[in-house]
């Protein structure tokens, strides 16, 4: 047996570093939650490491999973040992190429975190059914159910495919067991090379494409041979489940870690079986041997090989003495008899008596149910409630277990109080604040108990859905037994909360066990605290009898120089309390901790974080407990009770962190959820706020343009309205012509600011006697809230400008146009949302918004709440969101169906005419609708229109009445990321912008993968370091502006609001303007590009002095006229590049890890600006049609000259 | 033959000729040239106190900006094994020019208080500079800060410096310190081989278009020279530090000048980076022409003849010269 270590890894990790060694050739494609393992592989090939044939593997990212999976496959057939990494939709674009490789009877392994397929809704969480997707692509598929079984079955699929020639796809639970922390035995080398057996490494190779000894393979074959031919494989599939439980065998010779193609526990004799595959095992595990030693007789059979289903191993793995069956499936098939495991199991069972072959004398009773869909909960308590279901007389089929199904009643009861957590077992729960360190410090304790300790350690963290001022969960535990608790911890021995605003509206301490420790992060000392909590709070504190402890942590953190960072802090104060270890030891490896992870950062970091773990101890006070709870104040509910019901009472419900309460009926069928809803949630994440100086205020309105929450907004009122203003409300005289007799305000929104202050560095007013001070300025928000939450409320219910009144072609104008996009959870001082935002402002009454999947559709359209809103008309976005990869063909749909609509309606209208009126149905049919005054007038007209229909008693009237909105104008626009737009996406990006279809795509350009953690896309500049680009980017990145305009029909601009926000809005007027495909590439700075965003306007001002991002129009409009439309909006370059980008980390970073290459990629970077200076300035420069003469050669006499032939290049 | 060699931190220096701590330093490429213009010496830019703290503090906060805060993005750029940061690039760049230069290399610190950055001293000695030169330029804005605290600081900084390296210590100065030879001679006595008079104070401008205030560097000119030779015509002789002269050396006549107030060496930088590494060639000769045009031998021979205790009337060294000055100005005037 080899020598093994244990390590403290996740499943990814853990999964990852086998593949990794068992490969010659990678390919990847980010995609969560299976991103990670591409990371580390990349990571690896950038450090040189090896695999176990001694090169270091290729590792090469794709425009997409389908390409990934087509590269892979080129790769197996030129003879490589070739893997890929993902997930849910990722693997379903996998698909044709697994039929492929499959039927090719090609050795190769995909790793899969298996994770919910997108239907009513995305998730990016953990079931099976992307795996179930695959059923039939001829992939053997092997389950992984905890941290050390993805590597261990890792290497089993690597070794059965090359046996077998079956492809595998190796799957364990996205979040659950790839995000979880456990401690793990990792796997040699030697083992490796124990468990491979050479010969068929060599056949691998040998059956590879060869011009040396050439083959033809994936020819076309009729009706006369496919049928045959797709026969042939069938010995290899029946040989496989062998060769899968040799490889285990062999594994469990080298290691001692044995499995089998089902493995089951429990009682040798039970009367009751639960089958299942996948991380649940861990719960139903516990459940088991808990129930049992109380005498109960029941078990658990683990699937480990689901494909090829091999039933004699499945039947014999089976107790005789079994007489109800459950079959636990993650996924749902709405058509199907059940869902597929469970039709394994009654098939298996099925052919077992049918040909009197079954070892199991009675045939048991079998039920199939639901469970865990998008990593729902799998708890003891549930697993319980399953085998009590099995005891009953009659049994319920087809069943869910951890929901309330109250709409078709599947759910079985379960009692949640249910527990089998070992004793010896330490649970700790931490509420944090994404930002504030609490899941990095928790990863570090993991680290320190399970490497320094011989105790088992095990962390699992929950994040909400917001980027910014998202609360983290982190549940861990630790002991002297290994670690099996795949569920959440809802009997803490220790609970620390580390942000004090949270017990405002959580219930903090509602999984807290009696005597537990809570230890809380307050700004108020031991003697204060108490009358500062809820009563709730108090209540738990003496009820349950906890030991209570308080730091300010954020003083400490201020005062040792650790900014908003409590990690090391709140870390120290878990240590000092928990009695996990003793605490002078625990210090002294916090200390070695610390020293490991932040020295390569630098000593001064060092240095303050081990004053912060000192001061910690000297700041932590244990709190004496009063006798009774006296305070006069309690929890507040997550959302207002004047929120409408459902928003109240079901999306408050989400927001509280209560959404498993929901029923089955609360939620929509179908995922249809109203818009206007972020303004509900008043998250109050804001340090600090903007406040304005109404005398200084120039009311320029950048502050509210830029402002990327919507928290700034402005409005000019009749002066009357003032009379019942709250008393510290502020008003100004407007500064515009014509509106000088009423009045201007400035209202900053308290309770939605994310304090990002991009607002105060682009405000251009500075006072003349002292000049830090702007017209807006940040100022604590605590003490602002109570007024300014009035005054928002105020200003809220005064009127907005007429439209009419003002230009929108005007910034000025602009912060006056009410914005249909407000209080996203983007991260704070986010460049995309400004965007968003201006594009609703501009046109949101009449828009159609399709969204590619990535950061733009989870601030948009994650639940609880969405910031789409309504203007007081009660229109505004309708928005929604397709995949990633189909985004502008989704789009291109909504159009088509409209202007067949609008076409449907003029026919309907004019066989209408006699009913409504000629003069009406000419109005409509002849409107002019290129001004917002003319759709209003439109809109008036279907208004009337409406009404004369009402009362008509006809199929065409009702008809009509359906598609009527149509006839006034409806813009469609295409939003997504350039992760979409350059890569997965371009493909029909590029056909749409080819259709000269009225489709108009707002590309949020970030240059990298956001969404999921910075990957390299093609929009990744050359010298920037991405994941995926560990060693900066050596290509530039693509110009899908000139690509656009190579089409000459096809608008396209790009923008960046910060260097010019008046070509910015210039350009969203003419895209929407223009009759035809238009195409805006928005710079938009990001938290993935490595510097504070509060400098993100300033950034984008550099991006465009140094030439780096020129501003450009091509308006085809122009061409009409005679015009080049090719029209340069920025200057020559004016600072060189390095200005700009070495304000980044995402460039920096290249200087701290290979300086030589950074200097080389900064020179080619640069004269890529200079390339594409040349290029833009010459096309700028170029005459139009009108003022060329002719270019053609003349025309042959009698040939008919084209219309418009000749001119210049435009 | 005219002997050009001097000595200076106990090293032999082919000619009193040394490049002082400017972006002509940054590139070990430029050095080369340097060299081969006639630099004697060089001084490498200086790395800052606050930068070291400053760098690992960037690096922390952007590497761990908006992580863990959400299931699909918990970090936002690739781990690497170690990050190269500013003195590790210092030291490589030290090591790399050490390797190739055939002439003293000096490392420079800049810095005003003890900390953890002056164990930094030492791996600068490890990296092979051939001595160290300390750059205390203190600014203080605190008006409880005394002067006599802002002096005890530095000797306190410069015998920190002083455990943690067996080098040679040079001290350069501002000319803002209301005794200098009493600070000089503090600073002698406690261990300095050399003082470097002086650095330049760099004033911000004032942008009264977008008001703020905006760093800027402008390069020396030679009138700030006097400056400097006033004072080492005084120091001179009483110090066991050697002398150096930088700021607003841009000629031959210059470094003559900064030799016979009693310099060990003259430093330059803003006139190479006007003219180009050239120019240093052209100084040399010109230098050398002026010895054999006045019969000078070596450059050993002049050191310190117009320093104050050369001299015969000192009185342009104290008052007097105030009062001269003055008086000719007035003089002038009623002409």
């Amino acid at each position: 047996m080899s020598e093994q270590e244990t390590a403290i890894l996740d499943g990814n990790e853990s999964c990852a570093r086998v593949a990794y060694r068992l490969s010659q050739v990678i390919t990847i494609y980010p995609i969560t939650p299976s991103s990670t393992m591409a990371e580390w592989a990349d990571q690896w090939q950038s450090e040189g490491r090896k695999n176990i044939w001694g090169t270091v593997p290729v590792v090469a990212e794709m425009q997409s999973e389908g390409g990934a999976a087509g590269a892979m496959h080129g790769a197996l057939q030129a003879g490589a040992f070739s893997t890929t990494f993902t997930a849910s939709q990722g693997l379903l674009l996998m698909i044709p190429n697994m039929f492929k490789i499959a039927g090719e009877l090609t050795s190769n392994v995909i790793h899969v975190t298996a994770r919910a397929v997108a239907t009513h809704a995305l998730s990016i969480f953990g079931d099976h059914s992307d795996i179930m997707a695959c059923r039939s692509t001829g992939y053997a598929m092997l389950s992984s159910a905890s941290v050390q079984e993805a590597a261990d079955l890792a290497l089993v699929s690597h070794v059965a495919t090359l046996e077998s020639r079956v492809p595998f796809l190796h799957f364990f639970d996205g979040f659950r067991t790839s995000h979880e922390v456990n401690k793990a035995l990792t796997i040699s080398d030697e083992t490796i090379n124990a468990m491979l057996d050479e010969k068929h490494v060599l056949a691998h190779r040998q059956r590879a494409l060869s011009s040396d000894n050439p083959i033809l393979r994936g020819s076309a074959q009729n009706p006369d041979v496919f049928f045959q031919a797709r026969e042939t494989c069938t010995p290899f599939y029946l040989a496989c489940p062998t060769i899968v439980q040799d490889a285990m065998d062999r594994f469990a010779a080298e290691t001692g870690r044995a499995y089998h193609l089902f493995d089951y526990v429990g009682a040798p004799d039970a009367d009751r079986v639960v089958v299942l595959m996948g991380s649940a095992a861990g719960a139903v595990e516990e459940t088991i041997e808990h129930l049992n030693a109380q005498g109960e007789k029941i078990g658990l059979l683990k699937v480990r090989l689901y494909r090829p289903f091999a039933s004699e191993a499945f039947l014999a793995a089976l107790p005789r003495t079994v007489k109800s069956i459950a079959v636990l499936d993650r996924c749902k098939e709405p058509t199907g008899l059940g869902e597929p495991l469970y039709q394994d199991v009654i098939t298996a069972f099925s052919e077992a008596f049918s040909s009197g072959t079954s070892p199991i004398a009675v045939q048991p009773r079998i039920i199939g149910g639901r469970y865990g869909l998008s990593s729902k909960e799998f708890t003891p308590a549930m697993a319980k409630g399953v085998f009590d279901e099995l005891k009953k007389p009659q049994l319920k089929n087809r069943f869910t277990i951890g929901i309330n199904d109250d709409v078709t009643h599947s759910s079985l009861d379960y009692h949640p109080e249910f527990s089998t957590e070992d004793p010896k077992t330490v649970r700790a729960l931490f509420y944090g604040l994404g930002a504030d360190g609490t899941v990095g410090a928790n990863k570090n304790s993991i680290k320190i108990i399970g490497s320094e300790t011989p105790n088992f350690a095990q962390g699992y963290f929950v994040y909400d859905s917001r980027k910014s001022g998202s609360v983290t969960t982190s549940h861990l535990r630790f002991g002297p037994n290994p670690i099996r608790s795949t569920y959440l911890i809802s009997n803490a021995n220790f609970v620390a909360c580390h942000q004090f605003s949270f017990l405002e509206r959580m219930d903090i301490l509602e999984h807290a066990a009696p005597g537990a420790v809570f230890l809380l992060n307050s700004p108020y000392g031991p003697e204060e605290i108490w009358n500062h909590l809820p009563k709730t709070t108090q209540e738990t504190i003496l009820k349950k009898k906890l030991q209570f402890y308080v730091i300010d942590g954020y003083t400490v953190a201020r005062e040792t120089g650790m900014g908003n960072r409590l990690n090391t802090i709140m870390q120290t104060c878990f240590f000092a309390i928990s009695g996990v270890l003793p605490s002078d030891e625990a210090i002294a490896q916090i200390k070695k901790s610390i020293k490991k992870t932040y020295g390569k950062r630098g000593d001064a970091v060092v240095q303050k974080n081990f004053a912060a773990v000192d001061a910690a101890v000297a700041a932590l006070h244990k709190v004496t407990l009063p006798e009774k709870a006296t305070a006069t104040f309690d929890l507040l509910p997550m959302l207002p009770k004047e929120a409408p019901a459902f928003v109240y009472n079901v999306l408050g419900m989400m927001a509280a962190g209560k959404g498993d309460q929901l029923p089955v009926s609360a939620l929509p069928a179908g995922g249809t959820f109203p818009t206007g809803t972020a303004k509900w949630e008043k998250r109050n994440i804001a340090q600090t706020i903007p406040v304005w100086d109404k005398d200084l205020c120039i009311q320029c309105g950048k502050c509210v343009l830029v402002c990327p929450h919507a928290v700034i907004r402005a409005k000019v009122y009749d002066s009357s309205l003032l009379a019942n203003a709250p008393e510290t409300f502020k008003s100004a005289k407007p500064k515009w012509k014509g509106m000088d007799q009423e009045l201007y305000t400035l209202q900053v929104a308290p309770e939605d600011c994310t304090g990002c202050s991009l607002c105060v560095e682009i405000c251009p007013a500075k006072s003349k006697s002292e000049a830090k001070h702007k017209a807006i300025n940040m100022e604590l928000q605590a003490p602002l809230r109570a007024p300014e939450a009035l005054n928002w409320s105020f200003f809220e219910s005064i009127p907005t400008v007429n439209r009419d009144r003002l230009s929108h072609t005007q910034v000025k104008d602009i912060q006056l146009l009410e914005p249909l996009f407000e209080f996203s959870g983007a991260c704070s001082g986010c460049g995309e949302t400004p965007y968003i935002k201006l594009l609703t402002q501009l046109f949101g009454d009449r828009l159609y918004i399709a969204n590619a999947t990535g950061c733009s559709s989870i601030y948009g359209g994650n639940l609880p709440t969405t910031p789409y809103t309504k203007n007081g008309s009660g229109r505004g976005p309708t928005w929604s969101n397709s995949l990633f990869e189909d985004n502008a063909e989704f789009g291109f749909g909504m159009r088509l169906a409209l202007d067949q609509q609008k076409e449907y309606a003029d026919d309907l209208l004019k066989r209408l005419a006699p009913t409504v009126g000629d003069d009406l149905v000419t109005a409509i049919l002849t409107a002019s609708q290129s001004k917002e005054c003319e759709i209003e007038a439109q809109r008036k007209r279907v208004l009337t229109l409406r009404s004369k229909l009402a009362g008509v008693d006809s199929l065409e009237a009702r008809a009509l009445l359906t598609v009527a909105d149509s006839l006034v104008r409806k813009s469609v626009w295409v939003l997504g990321g350039d992760g979409w737009a350059y890569d997965i996406g371009f493909g029909g990006l590029d056909h749409v912008l080819g259709s000269g279809k009225n489709v108009k795509v707002l590309v949020l350009d970030t240059e990298t993968y956001s969404n999921t953690g910075g990957q390299m896309s093609k929009s990744t500049p050359r010298g920037a370091v991405a994941k995926f680009a560990e060693g900066g980017k050596p290509n530039s990145k693509k110009d899908i502006a000139m690509e656009a305009v190579a089409y000459g029909s096809v608008y396209v601009a790009r923008v960046a609001m910060g260097s010019s926000d008046m070509q910015t809005v210039k350009a969203f007027q003419e895209a929407e303007a223009y009759d035809g495909p238009a195409l805006i590439l928005a710079y938009s700075h990001c938290i993935a590009h490595g510097y504070d965003l509060t400098y993100g306007m300033d950034q984008q001002k550099n991006a465009v002095l140094s030439g780096y991002w020129p501003l450009m129009r091509y308006n085809p409009m122009l061409r009409t006229e005679g015009k080049n439309p090719f029209q340069l909006d920025s200057k020559a370059p004016s600072i060189p590049l390095k200005e700009y980008a070495y304000h980044e980390a995402r460039y920096t970073m290249l200087t701290r890890s290979r300086p030589e290459v950074a200097k080389h990629l900064l020179q080619e970077a640069q004269d890529d600006v200079e390339r594409t200076w040349r290029v833009y300035s010459g096309r700028a420069a170029m005459a139009g049609r009108s003022e060329t003469p002719h270019i053609a050669p003349p025309e042959r006499e009698g040939a008919v000259a084209p219309l418009g032939a000749g001119g210049g290049d435009e | 033959m005219i002997d050009l060699t001097t000595e200076y931190l106990g090293l032999k220096l082919k000619s009193p000729l040394v490049v002082s701590s400017s972006p002509l330093t940054e590139s070990t490429e430029s050095i080369q040239r340097l060299e081969a213009a006639g630099a004697a010496a060089v001084v490498l830019p200086s790395i800052f106190e606050e930068q070291l703290s400053l760098e690992s503090n960037a690096l922390d906060s952007d590497l761990s900006r908006g992580t863990d805060s959400f299931a699909e993005s918990m970090t936002y750029f690739p781990a690497y094994e170690s990050y190269r940061q500013g003195q590790d690039a210092y030291l490589s760049h030290l090591r790399r020019t050490k390797s190739v230069a055939g002439i003293p290399v000096l490392a420079s610190l800049n810095g005003a208080t003890a900390g953890g950055w002056v164990t930094f001293a030492k791996e600068i000695e490890q990296a092979g500079a051939d001595a160290l030169e300390l750059n205390t330029y203190a600014l203080p804005t605190d008006p409880r800060i005394t002067g006599a605290e802002i002096e005890d600081g530095i000797v306190d900084l410069v015998r920190l410096v002083k455990q943690n390296t067996t080098i040679p210590i040079a001290v350069k100065l501002t000319p803002r310190f209301t005794s200098i030879p009493n600070f000089a001679a503090k600073l002698d006595r406690a261990g300095i081989q050399g003082i470097v008079l002086f650095n330049r104070f760099y004033q911000p401008d004032f942008d009264i278009e977008n008001l703020s205030v905006v760093p800027r560097l402008t390069l020396s000119r030679p009138e700030e020279l006097l400056l400097r030779l006033h004072w080492a015509a005084i120091l001179y002789g009483d110090l066991n530090a050697d002398i150096a002269i930088t700021g607003g050396v841009h000629s031959a006549e210059d470094v003559l000048k900064a030799i016979m107030v009693g310099g060990q060496v003259a430093m330059m930088a803003s006139v190479l980076l006007l003219h180009g590494i050239p120019e240093l060639v052209i100084i040399q000769s010109k230098l050398l022409r002026w010895m054999e045009e006045h019969e000078y031998q070596s450059i050993r021979q002049m050191r310190g003849s117009l320093s104050r205790r050369s001299v015969a009337d000192v009185s342009p060294f104290e008052r007097g010269n105030y009062i001269k000055t003055l008086s000719s100005y007035t003089l002038r005037k009623t002409a």
